[in-house]
């Protein structure tokens, strides 16, 4: 009978351990999710209700117009393609231009070979705001500045992050699998293109999400290069917006969510290799 | 007479001793880097040095000035002010984002039904960062109408000015660090999952409390990726820039004035290259003894699996 009543206890302890934890967890997740709600809840309110107090969580009625007022005040239309544009670049010219690279230091043979992958690998560790000055100084000398191009040109010439990633995965990928190929005659380029690539699909995916976040967010690039309006990113223009309306809170939240919006929706739909590639980043130092 | 000519070479390739095909073959697949290496890295690394002994304003013809610069910046209170900011900034943000990446982690071990819910949900605002958050948080710590300020006063406090507020401006913008620890919990959920669990019976059947398995088999077991959080964070911490540009420009009283902000303002705002490059040399080798001195300082007390403590 001791033995059933210690039993039941060590029941009654699972279950209050259980209840507890769950309570810890549910705290947390409104601790990191009340900025959103805090977001999305001012962006729906009349001008007056924001400076109300007590701030009301839900507004009555929810003012959805502020999502067009505040989306045509500034042409949030055209910030939003030429975020798009420049992502889009981006990503492709880092998928290309990283694969290859990672490709030549996992797969071919070369006496360089070690040499250069280690200065690829010291040049990750040198800060980048040493080299903002001098390619700010290129960039000005080639008439680029005030263009897209300085966005645009450098991830078509490698990343040293992802030709690292990818690199390490490559390396992952049995050697036979190429001498077998090439006895059936086939050229380096289709071992890159048409075997390895094909197997690499999950390092691709990583590095094109670590892209898309990066550039979506990229906010220093676009502030030192970009100065007429028509060229702005999201980032900036949202730095603008906030400039010339600053009073208009909900206007300023609305532009906000419009903003973090397709990062989140995108989140949810890649969110292993979200996480598993900002990890990997983390890692980086 | 072109496809000629394109037989032609590629017979000279041919003809060329395989270890030179290789050689050419490899340099072929590695040339974007290679020219990215010399257009975007190590060409403007050595255009940076030659730059911070210059006075240049960029559009006038850059003026030797040997280490004027260097001297300048010992003596610009400017930048004792910007590198304690940044070095405040950077012991609070690390502190605060590797104790509650911890906590959350061990929270999110747990062998719970809907767990994997929870981590998505706390890793989701790491992937927002960027200026919309930071407009976000400052009006969050707006001192009036902010739902912070409104939250300490339902539990009895009255809210700081935060932003607009010499002693408070930099603590805000350590706390908003502890919103987005998404990437260095997952680190640590994953050492967690990496110990091995007849450690952990182990110590239980010795009849171990939950402190003692924490301290004597989780922290040591975890040490070295503990230690990996803690450089990559202070490495991270102290290039911060975004969060002060947006929410205070440096301010208020040059509070929030960090060694990046400062480097901005001097090469882009005001258009002093040279003393620009000579900050962002300051920052480099700040970040280089750091890693050297994190690097000494694990062998005391990290752990690694095969090796004993002394």
């Amino acid at each position: 009978m001791s033995a059933n009543a210690a039993g039941t206890k060590k029941k009654v302890g699972s279950i209050l351990k259980r209840v507890g934890l769950y309570v810890l967890l549910i705290a947390g997740a409104l601790l990191f999710t009340l900025p959103f709600l805090w977001m999305l809840s001012t962006s729906l309110k009349p001008e007056i209700e924001v400076f109300r107090f007590p701030p009301q969580w839900i507004p009555r009625p929810p003012k959805w117009s502020n999502y067009v007022e505040a989306l045509t005040i500034l042409p949030f239309d055209l910030f939003f393609r030429n975020t798009l544009t420049i992502t889009v670049n981006n990503v492709i010219g880092n998928l290309v231009s990283c694969s290859l690279v990672a490709f030549g230091f996992a797969r071919l043979e070369s006496r360089f070979s070690n040499v250069l992958f280690i200065l690829l690998l010291s040049t990750m560790m040198v800060p980048y705001q040493v080299t903002i000055i001098p390619m700010f100084v290129l960039f000005h000398r080639l008439g680029w500045v005030d263009t897209f191009k300085p966005l645009m040109v450098p991830p078509w010439l490698g990343y040293p992050f992802f030709i690292f990633i990818l690199r390490q995965f490559f390396m992952t990928i049995p050697l036979e699998l190429d001498d077998a190929a090439r006895i059936d005659g086939c050229s380096t380029w289709r071992i890159y293109w048409n075997i390895i690539l094909p197997l690499a699909k999950p390092a691709l995916t990583t590095v094109a999400v670590l892209g898309f976040l990066g550039n979506w967010n990229d906010f220093m690039g676009p502030l030192i290069y970009i100065s007429s309006q028509e060229k702005y990113t999201l980032a900036i223009g949202l730095t603008l917006f906030r400039g010339q309306y600053m009073s208009n809170i909900a206007y300023l939240m609305a532009a906000s969510v419009a903003t973090v919006m397709p990062v989140i929706i995108i989140f949810f739909f890649a969110q292993r290799y979200f996480i598993e590639g900002m990890t990997l980043t983390g890692l980086k130092g | 007479m072109q496809s000629k000519s394109l037989s032609q070479s590629v017979g000279i390739l041919q003809r060329l001793p395989k270890s030179w095909r290789k050689e050419l073959q490899f340099f072929a697949f590695i040339s974007p880097w290679l020219l990215g290496f010399i257009a975007f890295s190590g060409g403007p690394i050595i255009a940076s040095a030659v730059i911070s002994f210059t006075d240049w304003n960029i559009l006038s013809t850059p003026k030797f000035v040997g280490l004027a610069n260097y001297q300048r910046l010992v003596n610009d209170p400017l930048v004792w002010k910007a590198l304690g900011n940044t070095i405040y900034y950077t012991i609070g943000s690390v502190i605060l984002m590797t104790v509650a990446s911890l906590l959350t982690a061990i929270l999110l071990n747990q062998e719970l039904r809907g767990v994997r819910f929870f981590r998505t949900l706390y890793f989701l605002p790491s992937v927002t960062s960027g200026v919309a958050i930071a407009i976000l948080f400052a009006w969050m710590y707006n001192p009036e109408f902010g739902i912070i300020n409104y939250m300490l006063y339902k539990i009895g406090i009255v809210g700081p000015n935060w932003l607009f507020d010499e002693f408070w401006a930099m603590p805000a913008i350590i706390f908003m660090s502890l919103w987005t620890i998404g990437s260095n919990m997952m680190i640590i959920l994953a050492g967690l999952q990496d110990i091995p669990q007849s450690l952990v019976e182990a110590a239980r059947l010795d009849g171990a409390n939950w402190w003692q398995e924490f301290r004597y088999v989780t922290i040591p077991m975890l040490s070295p990726v503990l230690f990996l959080v803690i450089i990559t964070s202070t490495i991270n911490s102290f290039q911060v820039f975004l969060q002060p540009y947006v929410m205070t420009e440096g301010g208020p009283g040059n509070a929030t004035l960090v060694l990046v902000l400062y480097l901005y303002q001097n090469a882009f705002l005001w258009w002093k290259m040279g003393y620009g490059a000579a900050i962002a040399w300051i920052l480099a080798v700040i970040i280089l003894i750091l890693t050297l001195i994190q690097f000494r300082l694990a062998g005391y007390w990290v752990y690694y699996e095969g090796e004993r403590r002394s």
